[in-house]
C-alpha cells in the first residue's frame, strides 16, 4: 500500500515528529508586506536544530523574505520569530547568531580569502592566534589551502562558491542561511556540491536553512522541505512525502512531472476511492482518511514513471487508457513519451520509460495505439478546487 | 573594428582641429622666443623663468590652489553624503527635491548663481576673500561629485554591507571597511573632478572675490584685457596640462573601477 510503505521508509533523525521536541527557530504567525503586496502571509513555522531545512518555491513566493526576516534585514510586520527561544524583534543583524551565505556570495573584493573569512571573528575580537587557527581549520573545510593569500577575482566559481560558505561557518552561527547556494555553479558541480554540501552539514551538526527555487536541490540535500505559495505555507514534509504525497494541486505540479485527471468520487468502500474521470473512465485508489463526500470534485494525480505503457490491452478493469504516441523525447537514462487521448485535442499524458537496457530497438514508436495503466497504489487524490 | 571611410575620418580630423587648434597655438606660442605673440622667433623657455618671477602671477596661483584643495574636500565630503542619501535611503520625503537642488548648478548659468552668491555674501557683510570664494567653488562643484559618486554607489553591490553586517560588524563599521574601500576611486575622480573647476573657474571668483584675493584665471583674464604676452601663454599652458592629468587620471580611475565591479 501506498502510504504504508512510505511510512516504513527508514528515518534516523525525524525531530519534527516527537511533540515534545523543542524547535530552534520557530516563525509565529509572521506577516511581511512590502506596500500593499504582501511577501508573507501569517506564516507559522518550526525548525528543529540540526535539521536541514529548505524552502522551495517560484520566485516571488516570499521564500527569501522569509530568510531575510530571520538573519535581520527584514523586519516582520506581524508575528514573531525566536531562534533558540529567544526573540528576535529589535536584534539588529549583526548581533544575530545567525550567519548568511549570499546567492551573489558577496566575497569583500579588496580583501583575501583569507581576510574575507577571518571578517567575521574580528568582529567578534576574538584574539589573533584563535583566529589565524580558525582561518587554517575553515580553509582546510572548504579544501582551499592553497588559496588563502589570493583575492576573490582570482578563483572560479566554485572556489568563490567555498570561500562563502567558509566565511558563513567560520562564526559557526546557530542557524546557518542558504540563498540559493549553488544557484551561480554549472550543472555537474552543482551536483557534486550538493553532496558536499549534506557531508558537511551532518559532519558539523549544524542547523542550515536553504532558500531555493529548484526543486532537484531541495529533494536531495534537505530534511525537510517547505514549498510556498504566494507567502504561505502549501506543505512541509520530507522529500519523499512532498513527492509521493502532494497535499495540493500546487505542490504537485511543482514539484516533478505529473498528470493531472479531473473527476468526481463515484464511491468510498474503506480505503478504496472510485473515481469516474470523462477522460479516462473508472480510476481506483488506494487512499486513507478522505474527508471528502461521493459526488465531489477532485483531481487524481499519477506521476510519469508510475504508467506502464503496453501495446496490448492490460487485464485490468480500471486505471486504463488508450491513446495514440504523440511525441517520444529521448533523455538518457529514462525516455518520457507523451501520449494523446481520445484523439485531436485530448490530453497528453507523460510516460516515463527507465531505460534499462543499451538497446536500439524503440519498443514504442511514433503513431502507436498503445495502453497505458497504472497500479491502485499510484494515484494520488487532490482536493477539487480550481 | 568598423572599416575605416575616408569621410568619417576627415569628419573627425575637422572636429578635432576645431576643438584643438587654438589650444595648440597657445601652447606653441608659450615656447616663443620672440615678445611678439603672433611672430614666431624660434624655441625658448625664456617666458616659463618669467613666470616663475613674477611674483602677482605666482601669489594668484598659491591662491587658486588653496581654494581648490579646500573647496575640493568640503565638496566631496558633501557629494558623498548626498549621493549616500539619494541612493541608499530609497524613496524618503523630499528625495526629488534634494535631487533637483543638488542637480540645478549643473545646468544653471554661472552668472546666475555667481551674482546669488554675491547677494548673499555683500547682505551678510561678510568680508570678500579667500573663504567666499572656496565656498562658491563648493557650491559649484558639490553637485558634480554627487553625480560621480551616485553614479558608483548604484551599482555597488549592497549585499556587500549586508554580509559585513551579518557578519558582525554595526552599520557604521561596514560601511568604514567594506563600501568606503570600494568606491574610494570614484570618491577620489570626483575629488579631482572638484579640484579642476575650482583651479580654471573664472566666473564665480570674480563675483566672490574681494580686494587682494585675485586667483590665477582672474590674474589671466586681466593680464590678456593688457594685452596677450607670451608670459601668459606659459602660464595657460601649465594649467592646461595639470588640468589635463587629473582629469585623465580621475577618468581612468572610475574606468578601472567600473571593470572592478563587473568582474
Amino acid at each position: 500500500m501506498a502510504k504504508k510503505s512510505l511510512g516504513n521508509i527508514r528515518r534516523s533523525f525525524a525531530p519534527w515528529t516527537d511533540p515534545a521536541a523543542k524547535p530552534l527557530v520557530t516563525f509565529e504567525r509572521v506577516t511581511k508586506r512590502f506596500g500593499a503586496v504582501s511577501a508573507v502571509e501569517d506564516l507559522s513555522l518550526a525548525i528543529h536544530a540540526g535539521e536541514f531545512f529548505a524552502l522551495l518555491g517560484p520566485s516571488g513566493c516570499g521564500k527569501t523574505t522569509l530568510m531575510r526576516m530571520l538573519a535581520g534585514f527584514e523586519t516582520p510586520d506581524s508575528g514573531r520569530i525566536l531562534l533558540d527561544g529567544v526573540d528576535l524583534a529589535g536584534i539588529p543583524p549583526h548581533r544575530r547568531p545567525t550567519n548568511m551565505m549570499f546567492q551573489s556570495y558577496a566575497l569583500f573584493p579588496h580583501m583575501s580569502v583569507e581576510a574575507n573569512i577571518a571578517f567575521g571573528l574580528r568582529q567578534e575580537g576574538m584574539a589573533k592566534a584563535d583566529i589565524a587557527a580558525r582561518v587554517a581549520e575553515m580553509l582546510a573545510l572548504a579544501r582551499l589551502e592553497g588559496f588563502a593569500k589570493r583575492r576573490p577575482d582570482q578563483l572560479s566559481g566554485g572556489q568563490r562558491q567555498r570561500v562563502a560558505l567558509a566565511r558563513a561557518l567560520a562564526k559557526r552561527p546557530k542557524v546557518l542561511l542558504l540563498d540559493e547556494p549553488l544557484g551561480a555553479l554549472d550543472r555537474k558541480l552543482r551536483e557534486e556540491t550538493q553532496y558536499e554540501l549534506m557531508d558537511l552539514q551532518s559532519e558539523l551538526g549544524m542547523t542550515f536553512l536553504m532558500v531555493t527555487h529548484d526543486q532537484d536541490e531541495a529533494m536531495v540535500m534537505a530534511d525537510r522541505i517547505a514549498v510556498m505559495e504566494r507567502g504561505r505555507i502549501a506543505q512541509v514534509a520530507p522529500p519523499e512525502e512532498i513527492y509521493e504525497k502532494p497535499a495540493s494541486r500546487y505542490v504537485a505540479e511543482f514539484v516533478g512531472d505529473i498528470n493531472i485527471f479531473e473527476g468526481a468520487i463515484a464511491a468510498i468502500a474503506g480505503d478504496i476511492i472510485t473515481v469516474e474521470s470523462p477522460v479516462c473512465g473508472t480510476i481506483l485508489l488506494d487512499e486513507e482518511d478522505v474527508s471528502l463526500p461521493a459526488g465531489a470534485r477532485v483531481f487524481v494525480a499519477v506521476r510519469p514513471e508510475k504508467i506502464v505503457i503496453s501495446h496490448d490491452e492490460p487485464a485490468l478493469s480500471a486505471n486504463k487508457v488508450s491513446g495514440e504516441v504523440w511525441d517520444i523525447g529521448y533523455l538518457g537514462d529514462y525516455t518520457m513519451v507523451q501520449v494523446k487521448i481520445g484523439g485531436e485535442g485530448g490530453p497528453l499524458i507523460k510516460v516515463a520509460l527507465a531505460n534499462h537496457a543499451r538497446r536500439a530497438e524503440r519498443p514504442i514508436a511514433w503513431e502507436d495505439q498503445v495502453w497505458l495503466s497504472w497500479e491502485i497504489e499510484a494515484g494520488i487524490l487532490l482536493g477539487g478546487e480550481a | 573594428m568598423k572599416r575605416f571611410r575616408f569621410p568619417h575620418f576627415l569628419a573627425l580630423i575637422l572636429g578635432l582641429a576645431f576643438l584643438y587648434i587654438p589650444i595648440l597655438v597657445l601652447i606653441v606660442y608659450s615656447f616663443n622666443a620672440s615678445r611678439l605673440v603672433t611672430v614666431w622667433g624660434g624655441f625658448s623657455l625664456r617666458w616659463y623663468a618669467a613666470l616663475f618671477n613674477n611674483q602677482p602671477l605666482m601669489d594668484a596661483a598659491w591662491l587658486s590652489l588653496r581654494i581648490a584643495l579646500v573647496s575640493a574636500s568640503v565638496a566631496t565630503l558633501l557629494g558623498t553624503l548626498a549621493a549616500l542619501a539619494l541612493a541608499r535611503f530609497g524613496r524618503f520625503t523630499g528625495r526629488t527635491w534634494l535631487a533637483g537642488m543638488i542637480a540645478a548648478p549643473l545646468v544653471m548659468p554661472e552668472v546666475i548663481i555667481g551674482l546669488a552668491l554675491l547677494l548673499l555674501f555683500v547682505g551678510l557683510e561678510a568680508g570678500r576673500g579667500f573663504w567666499t570664494i572656496a565656498i562658491a567653488h563648493v557650491t559649484l562643484s558639490t553637485c558634480f561629485a554627487t553625480v560621480v559618486i551616485q553614479s558608483r554607489l548604484v551599482t555597488f553591490d549592497r549585499s556587500l554591507e549586508e554580509a559585513a553586517e551579518d557578519l558582525g560588524a554595526p552599520p557604521w563599521r561596514a560601511f568604514l571597511a567594506i563600501t568606503l574601500p570600494i568606491i574610494a576611486p570614484a570618491i577620489a575622480a570626483a575629488w579631482m573632478l572638484a579640484f579642476t573647476l575650482s583651479l580654471d573657474d573664472l566666473v564665480l571668483a570674480s563675483f566672490a572675490s574681494g580686494p587682494g584675493a585675485t586667483t590665477l584665471p582672474m590674474r589671466l583674464y586681466s593680464a590678456v584685457r593688457l594685452g596677450v604676452t607670451p608670459e601668459v601663454n606659459a602660464a595657460s599652458t601649465i594649467l592646461i596640462a595639470l588640468v589635463a592629468l587629473i582629469v585623465v587620471s580621475a577618468s581612468l580611475m572610475v574606468k578601472k573601477n567600473l571593470l572592478d565591479t563587473r568582474r
